[in-house]
């Protein structure tokens, strides 16, 4: 059925991008901080919206696209995520460029591709809302035009990503030829019925799958261009790297590997559980040796895919009960890592306006001029490592947890090994922060409002999470109910 | 399903006490200290009034949970089943114990701290994270509590040692930290294992050990894991060849960091063997105990010896508390009533009594700046008092009758001459050389001729007085009259699975 009443929330959204640059146009004089208020409260409507189809009946549009629990959870996320990034751009943004509406527009694109993603139920759907969110992704990495590593980045970012983007293509259009069907439904129906002597072919579809997801969530060996993009583009860029982009690659792979090759479990789920156990332990040991923060950062980021990455391959070897678990298990760690990371962006774009440098070096100190600034720094860094008090304790050990339900005690035991090689990185930066006096001449200052203020308030999510994981858990939980209600058909044919 | 009993609230005070505290210190501004060690030293003061409280009203003879409260925390979602993660707290004989000397500890150390001038305020935040994790971690019916503040208990240090340490603080710190998160890794993996084995859905600690003793948890599963569990606590517990950080870490540590890390926190470690191993996994700990029993006598020894050859002071007992986790280990390792209830008072006794020994090595250095013991004698006739304190200590550390250290190392022998009369002898050898590395100290730190650098040292101050006469009270009431402490351990102990009478 053409419903078109269930993307109103993305309507929102890409209404809101085409007034940003409108408004740009019409009022060139315009201060460049009221773009990312505009982008901020177009955000905010979105999420609002978004809000308000919380708790739906699902809906389905011509089989293409599916909403529920699980398209709105991270149809929050997304607005979220983009609220939150326009909020960190207006000042960085305002002292490096002059023109910043196809930025804002671009951004809420983005997001807007994020959603769709999440609701796709077809191959050529989903292909397009990822493109949607990759060439978004691509121009706003290359934003600072006049900053080489910023363009070096993009390139290398676009390059890739094209790369990537054929083998995923390839994958699909092999899918197709096997099945005849390019909807997941379809596609599942196919596999299951396919004749002798399809198997390789099949195979060579899954595999270029994996390897196009699998560039698209950066992980090991498809990472190399994480760090490059993560470092050279603008610091909020690098936040909504880290976290929307990432999740929406999840997205993707839940909605997949449920439905579309859930039959084909056999011939993809040790990939994916050697691709967890390559990605955390590579991006870890990786991020040992870094200078930069932000390379640091995409180097944890990409082992923190590979924590991800446990709960996927859990979905391959569980059965229908435990795979759901482990997706509302990964979902929960999503919520709690995209806290976490953007309360740490906040804390670090805030230290950035003022300094300028992005050096690990560069936080000398720091506990004594912002201690404010410190503390959410060292709080998220221990939420990643999984100490208690912040999101990452309960969250990665309730991953973990669901991972050993499918029988993988290995990986989620490497998990937990990879977490404490973590730790040693993250305390190098707090080491810098806390055991080292300030340059010379530098005294106590305040944060800035807006960021302090918003930093503030992730913090206060972060240790929620920590805390009383309880009411997300729930959340998620039913977001992966309905995610497997869609593909119960597929499971049911499991061999 | 336990209900919430009256005085399980005592307990989650004294949780949430210290947690308060360290909320209420963030938000002062951190140019006053006095108040913020005013607000720490009030909080110590209650936290060791409701820690004595816990320890006098658990009965002897009831029940071997005891006030317990239950506060469901997520229940029925994803693979959690009923009962899935609660908030659950209680205390049985072994861990009323040992809050009673968390209390006594905590207050000392918090005393001591009294001299900090660098950024006291922080100092005091971290500091009572740290008390708040070791009280949950003795409270926790939950296995992801107990994890939750296990874990709570160790990350502080890191800062603690690294901001306000001495001697190679930062190599101690990164070495303590990455040490002990390390081991939590074994713990980790035995949580997923253990969890998932017993198939219940929950985190309860009842219902887990439940599974274990009934062989939900099948043998050689129980084999498998109990391995894990006793080398991620036992890297806490100091256990030998793991034991390296503890040396340089407590050479690092400021005092009253040392005081309540050597005091308290490696009781940690040795409590989540009990806890995990013991408890979770009878049919592993009966299995892999002589291997424990092995390591916990190398310790001893090897402890021992290190500190006989040792000139600095807190490396002397940095090995001397290496020694000293070896007889817990040992006095666990024999899985009989008397050497397990050995272990527990062992760990008070030498919580309280290498408090006070580390809380006298801060008083000396703080003034000295110098730890080498070469560099002393003739101490006892400039600082009489602190000597008195510091040979009481010393003595209760070789096991002189009326002081905790022999009610203890008794307990711990008879019960390892029961089961391994061999051990007991080699545990014997260790005491013996204990004796000898204090002697020496006393002979050449405290007597001989007075070094004239020495002149200008002060005696103890009435604060740190304060701290001392607590801890040696301590000492003495276990050493005179340990009725009261074996009557509370003795029903706990028995209830431990695969420990005989």
């Amino acid at each position: 059925m053409r419903d078109f009443t269930l993307f109103i929330p993305e309507y929102i959204a890409a209404g809101a991008a085409i007034g940003v640059l409108a408004l740009e146009l019409a009022l060139p004089r315009l201060r460049r901080d009221a773009l990312a208020w505009a982008t901020a409260a177009g955000a905010a409507a979105w999420l609002i919206a978004a809000l308000f189809y919380v708790g739906d009946a699902p809906g389905d549009f011509e089989g293409l696209l599916r909403t529920d629990a699980f398209t709105a959870y991270f149809r929050i996320l997304a607005a979220g995520a983009v609220l939150a990034v326009a909020l960190l751009s207006a000042r960085y943004l305002r002292d490096r460029t002059r023109a910043a509406g196809e930025y804002y527009g671009l951004l809420l694109m983005a997001g807007a591709g994020m959603t769709l993603l999440s609701a796709a139920r077809e191959l050529l759907t989903a292909y397009v809302a990822l493109e949607l969110l990759s060439f978004s992704l691509y121009v706003l990495v290359g934003y600072l035009k006049r900053d080489a590593r910023s363009n070096e980045a993009s390139l290398k970012y676009i390059l890739l990503g094209a790369f990537s983007s054929a083998m995923l293509l390839y994958g699909i259009s092999l899918l197709y030829g096997l099945t005849g069907s390019t909807t997941y439904a379809g596609v599942a129906e196919g596999l299951a019925a396919r004749g002798e002597g399809t198997d390789l072919a099949a195979l060579a579809a899954i595999m270029l799958i994996v390897a196009g997801v699998g560039f698209k969530v950066s992980a090991a060996p498809f990472h190399m261009w994480a760090p490059d993009a993560y470092q050279g583009a603008p610091l909020p860029v690098t936040a909504f790297l880290a976290t929307a982009s990432k999740a929406a690659g999840f997205a993707l792979i839940l909605r997949l590997f449920t439905e579309a090759l859930a039959v084909d479990a056999l011939e993809w789920r040790a990939a994916i559980a050697a691709l967890a156990a390559i990605t955390m332990t590579a991006g870890n040991l990786l991020a040992i040796q870094q200078t930069n923060l932000k390379r640091l950062l995409a180097y944890s980021s990409i082992g923190q895919a590979g924590y991800m990455l446990v709960a996927v391959a859990a979905i391959g070897y569980g059965d229908a009960a435990a795979a759901q678990n482990a997706s509302s298990a990964l979902l929960l760690h999503i919520a709690g890592y995209t806290l976490s990371t953007m309360a740490l962006f906040a804390a670090l774009v805030a230290h950035y306006n003022r300094t300028g440098d992005e050096s690990i070096e560069g936080l000398r100190g720091l506990s004594a001029t912002q201690p404010f600034l410190a503390l959410v720094i060292s709080a998220s860094l221990f939420s990643f490592a999984g100490l208690p008090f912040f999101a990452g304790f309960a969250t990665k050990l309730l991953l973990f947890q669901a991972g050993t339900g499918a029988g993988l005690l290995w990986l989620a035991g490497l998990g937990a090994a990879n977490s404490f090689i973590s730790l040693y990185y993250y305390l190098m930066v707090m080491r810098r922060m806390y055991l080292f006096d300030p340059p010379e001449g530098q005294t106590r200052i305040r944060p800035p409002a807006l960021l302090g203020a918003m930093a503030g308030l992730l913090l206060l999510g972060v240790v929620f999470i920590g805390v009383y994981p309880g009411p997300v858990f729930e959340a998620t939980d039913g977001a992966a109910a309905a995610l497997f209600e869609a593909s119960a058909a597929a499971f049911a044919r499991l061999p | 399903m336990a209900e919430t009993d009256a005085q399980g609230y005592v307990l989650l005070t004294a949780l949430a006490l210290p947690l308060l505290a360290a909320a209420a210190l963030l938000a002062m501004p951190g140019d006053r200290p006095m108040a913020a060690r005013r607000l720490s030293a009030v909080t110590g003061a209650v936290l060791l009034g409701l820690s004595i409280y816990v320890f006098l009203a658990y009965r002897a003879g009831g029940e071997v949970l005891q006030m317990q409260l239950r506060w469901p925390w997520i229940e029925h979602v994803g693979f959690l089943g009923e009962n899935g993660i609660a908030l659950r707290l209680g205390v049985d004989g072994i861990s009323a114990l040992l809050t009673l000397l968390t209390g006594v500890v905590a207050f000392a150390g918090t005393l001591v701290a009294w001299k900090l001038e660098y950024r006291a305020r922080d100092f005091f935040i971290l500091f009572w994270v740290l008390i708040a994790g070791v009280y949950g971690t003795f409270f926790s019916l939950d296995l992801f509590f107990f994890f939750f503040f296990y874990e709570l208990a160790v990350v502080p240090l890191y800062l603690l040692i690294g901001i306000w340490g001495s001697t190679r603080k930062e190599y101690g710190a990164m070495k303590l930290t990455l040490m002990l998160v390390g081991g939590s890794v074994g713990i980790w993996i035995g949580i997923f294992a253990v969890v998932h084995e017993a198939g219940l859905g929950t985190f309860d600690l009842p219902a887990l050990w439940e599974a274990g003793r009934s062989g939900a948890l099948s043998p050689d599963f129980q084999k498998a894991i109990f391995p894990f569990f006793a080398v991620g606590c036992g890297v806490l517990a100091g256990l030998w060849p793991l034991h390296t950080w503890s040396p340089d870490g407590h050479m690092s540590a400021p005092t009253s960091v040392s005081m309540v890390h050597a005091g308290v926190l490696m009781k940690l470690g040795a409590f989540g063997i009990i806890r995990l191993g013991i408890q979770i996994l009878p049919e592993g700990a009966a299995f892999w105990m002589p291997a424990l029993l092995v390591l916990g006598t190398i310790g001893a020894l090897y402890g021992a010896i290190a500190a006989l050859t040792q000139r600095d002071f807190k490396l002397i007992s940095g090995y001397s508390s290496v020694s000293h986790m070896g007889y817990v280990l040992i006095g666990l390792a024999t899985l009989n009533e008397i050497g397990v209830s050995g272990a527990a008072l062992q760990m008070f006794s030498h919580g309280v009594m290498t408090a006070l020994v580390f809380l006298l090595i801060g008083a000396l250095y703080d003034q000295a700046h110098t730890r080498d013991l070469r560099d002393f004698g003739g101490v006892a006739r400039v600082m009489p008092l602190w000597v008195v304190a510091y040979v009481v200590a010393g003595l209760a550390n070789v096991g002189l009758p009326g002081l905790s250290g022999f009610t203890a190392e008794f307990h711990i022998f008879v019960g390892t001459f029961r089961t391994y009369p061999i051990f007991g002898g080699l545990a014997i050898l260790a005491a013996a050389i204990a004796a000898a590395y204090m002697l020496r100290m006393f002979a050449t730190v405290f007597f001989g001729p007075l070094n004239p650098r020495w002149r200008e040292l002060r005696d103890l101050s009435p604060i740190e007085i304060a701290a001392a006469v607590l801890l040696i009270a301590s000492m003495l009431v276990m050493g005179l009259w340990w009725a009261p402490f074996t009557d509370r351990l003795a029903q706990t102990v028995l209830s431990l699975p695969g420990v005989t009478g």
